[in-house]
């Protein structure tokens, strides 16, 4: 019962470890070397990584980017949310608000676009559905994604960071098309 | 004027300053145990979609100040009174500055109930991160600037105690490992709260008008210095609470001090960056960066909970297998005893942390797998599994412990109280699950409505998304009804149960010296160190070959499952 009583040998640190433990920590201490080896491992020959690439902004500067791709690229409207449709390899803007994703995007297939991301007010989540890929968007700052969908179809973007009151109804969409 | 008693039946020894603390902090804890797991229910009943109870905004408050009052309030009071039991008691000695300790209690007490206040007023609702620029009343950042001050005066009251007891000389040798542990924990905590003061004294001062503006992704690294660093005080605290029910339940002594000590420094020394897996998808923050922080500062820490996850149980399969234990690889385990709450409710604590909160926060803290899980239910699951089922069973464990030989009650209802750990661990464990599951179909965390009513663009969560929630709620469920178990049993038995004076031979006694349980002004004899091992003693072998291999069971479904991940991962779309 020592774990609550001073240890019995006075100079504890030289009391020799049994094999059992040094066994283990040799073990446990690769494995967490692995796991850090696989970080690096995976942003070489990995396909998903998130770059490193992103801006100081305002909402004012983001809006009106924003503002010039659905100028440029508006191809519809659905639900009041316009529709753009980006050529592919294009720099493509997107913004989050209270309660909504900015615009609808329409993307190729196997196509590689630079997405931007800000939020205009408080932070938002960009959560891709079913895909299930998640960023946080941060007002003041513009992140780039350089984006292939490899996969075609509806996608849902659900706002997973808590933004008020409205927040569950903060939904936007993506197409892939073939 | 008498001051100190020592226990009958335990032969532990008392400072009444200390002892009084030890049950105002505990109690204080129980209350915000208490508003906490109502409001849990509140939350799993909304958020399992066929009941969804609450409307929104009541759901977002109820939230907010479930994650409060659990994570903070009820956690941190208890922390405080085991740092008072981890020095004065278990060191016997006096506290130091007593005075000072009532002051701690009452800030922590005014603050826990200010920053309540403001989340009922409606007007807070900001979640427990309470992200800028999303603006909370000011009363809700001083409640907790008021409470992490009173943390504070208590972590340097135990500090204080210790210098006292190396003074006064009220033990032989170095300080036992579950003190160690506390002292680990309350130099976690004074990083902690200085992180804790950096952000949120800007931020209360930004919330009147003072301070024009807080850039939103600093808010994010700093308050995580804090947020995530406070649960480490937990980790080093039910760590050492693991090893105090270890010694008091089975006798067992540390298979190594260096070893465990080790282990614990490995906490002060790495911990401190592992704010970093919680901004792995932020803007801003460069991969190596992220790489570094998460592979140094969380891989030697999450080694460290691997030492302590074999040399815990492995201390225990020693102990039983002195008493006689020895058939096959499992006896020592078999003839624990799980009827008795301290034990069982510890060891569901430790499996459970390591089994499913440990694996499934490396794995998400891991770089890039967090891309397929931030801000998913997942995260949540991930730390019910290490507050709940990890620290909250450690914390109900030793409460179990201490209502006869600190309040000297007899424990009402003996039956439920064997049955409690299961129903509370087994229920959060299958919300935790779940949950899990659910947040790899992409569910959100803090959210209302799966259904997204009245959203002007919708997205159909597959219908297995609803199945695992409403399993997983169902599971919460069964968890709010075994911690109001747990708290009836205990606050039933302050006031019903029956007074265990002077003895009632009931306990176990741990060789110390027994006394009348009356108050003098003797102070006890020195601690002494623990008897040496027995001669024969060899370490060169397995000694426990049982705990040997459940660790390699962890290690192969931690491989497994982190393995898993990287290919769900693959499958996700290119991103560069």
């Amino acid at each position: 019962m020592t774990s609550f009583m001073p240890p019995a040998d006075r100079i504890w640190w030289k009391v020799p470890v049994g094999r059992e433990e040094i066994v283990w920590i040799l073990i446990a201490l690769t494995w967490c070397l692995i796991m850090f080896f696989m970080m690096p491992y995976w942003h070489i020959y990995g396909k998903q990584n998130l770059s490193n690439e992103a801006y100081q902004t305002t909402p004012a500067k983001f809006g009106a980017k924003v503002q010039e791709g659905i100028d440029q690229y508006k191809t519809g409207e659905e639900a009041g949310v316009p529709i753009i449709h980006p050529p592919a390899g294009s720099d493509v803007y997107m913004l989050g608000r209270l309660w909504q994703w900015w615009p609808i995007l329409e993307l190729e297939k196997d196509k590689t676009y630079r997405l931007h991301l800000s939020s205009m007010d408080w932070q938002h989540g960009f959560s891709v559905q079913p895909i299930n890929i998640n960023m946080q968007v941060v007002p003041g700052y513009e992140m780039v994604l350089t984006v292939t969908p490899d996969q075609s179809g509806e996608y849902g973007v659900v706002c997973n960071e808590y933004c008020g009151i409205g927040h569950h109804t903060m939904v936007g969409k993506i197409y892939v098309k073939e | 004027m008498a001051q100190f008693r020592t226990c009958p039946d335990t032969g532990l020894y008392f400072h009444k300053s200390a002892e009084s603390l030890i049950k105002a902090n505990a109690v204080a804890a129980a209350v915000a145990l208490l508003v906490a797991g109502l409001l849990g229910l509140l939350v799993v009943l909304t958020r399992w979609q066929a009941v969804h109870l609450l409307p929104a905004d009541q759901f977002y408050m109820a939230l907010t100040a479930h994650g409060i009052d659990a994570l903070i309030f009820w956690i941190i009071f208890f922390e405080m009174a085991v740092l008072y039991v981890a020095s004065s008691v278990l060191l016997r000695c006096r506290l130091a500055t007593p005075a000072w300790g009532w002051v701690q209690f009452l800030l922590m007490l005014v603050g826990a109930v200010m920053t309540n206040v403001a989340i009922f007023q409606g007007s807070s609702s900001v979640m427990m991160t309470s992200y800028v620029p999303m603006q909370a009343a000011p009363h809700f950042y001083l409640g907790l600037i008021l409470f992490a001050v009173g943390a504070l005066i208590g972590c340097f009251i135990f500090f204080g105690t210790l210098v006292v007891a190396k003074q006064e000389k009220s033990y032989e040798g170095s300080i036992p490992l579950v003190t160690f542990g506390a002292v680990t924990a309350a130099i976690i905590a004074v990083f902690t709260i200085a992180s804790g003061a950096i952000i949120l004294i800007p931020t209360f001062l930004w919330s009147i008008g003072y301070i024009a503006h807080i850039d939103a992704e600093m808010y994010r690294v700093v308050w995580w210095g804090m947020g995530h660093s406070s649960q480490q005080i937990n980790v080093a605290a039910h760590v050492a609470i693991w090893y105090l029910i270890a010694g008091l339940v089975f006798g067992a002594r540390p298979m190594s001090e260096k070893v465990s000590r080790g282990a614990y420094l490995l906490y002060i020394l790495f911990l401190q960056l592992a704010c970093a897996h919680h901004i792995l998808v932020d803007p801003g923050i460069s991969a190596e960066w992220k790489v570094f922080n998460t592979s140094y500062a969380m891989y030697l820490a999450v080694l460290a909970s691997m030492i302590h996850g074999l040399t815990v149980p492995g201390s225990i399969e020693v102990a039983q297998r002195g008493k006689g234990f020895n058939n096959g690889l499992f006896e020592w385990l078999r003839k624990a005893p799980w009827e008795n709450p301290v034990f069982s409710s510890m060891f569901i604590s430790l499996v459970t942390f390591g089994f499913l909160g440990g694996i499934t926060g490396v794995v998400m803290g891991t770089e890039q797998i967090n891309l397929i899980i931030h801000n998913t239910i997942y995260v949540p699951a991930h730390f019910h599994a290490t507050v709940v089922t990890g620290t909250t069973m450690a914390f109900m464990a030793v409460t179990y412990f201490l209502i006869p030989v600190l309040f000297r009650r007899q424990m009402i209802l003996p039956g439920l109280a064997k049955l409690q750990p299961y129903i509370f661990g087994g229920g959060m464990t299958i919300l935790v699950l779940f949950m899990l599951g659910a947040g790899t179909l992409g569910v959100s965390r803090r959210h209302w409505d799966m259904d997204f009513t009245g959203a002007a663009l919708g997205f159909d969560y597959p219908g297995m998304a609803y199945t695992l929630m409403g399993i997983g709620a169902f599971g919460g469920v069964i968890g709010v009804i075994g911690g109001g178990i747990f708290l009836l049993i205990t606050v039933g038995s302050l006031v019903f149960g029956k007074k265990l004076e002077p003895s009632a031979g009931l306990l176990q006694s741990f060789g110390f010296p027994l006394a009348a349980s009356c108050y003098t002004d003797k102070r006890p004899e020195t601690l002494p160190r623990a008897a040496p091992l027995p001669a024969g003693h060899h370490t060169s072998s397995f000694e426990a070959p049982g705990t040997f291999v459940l660790a390699l069971v962890l290690l192969v479904t931690f491989v497994v499952y982190y393995f898993i991940n990287w290919k769900y991962l693959a499958s996700v779309w290119q991103l560069s």
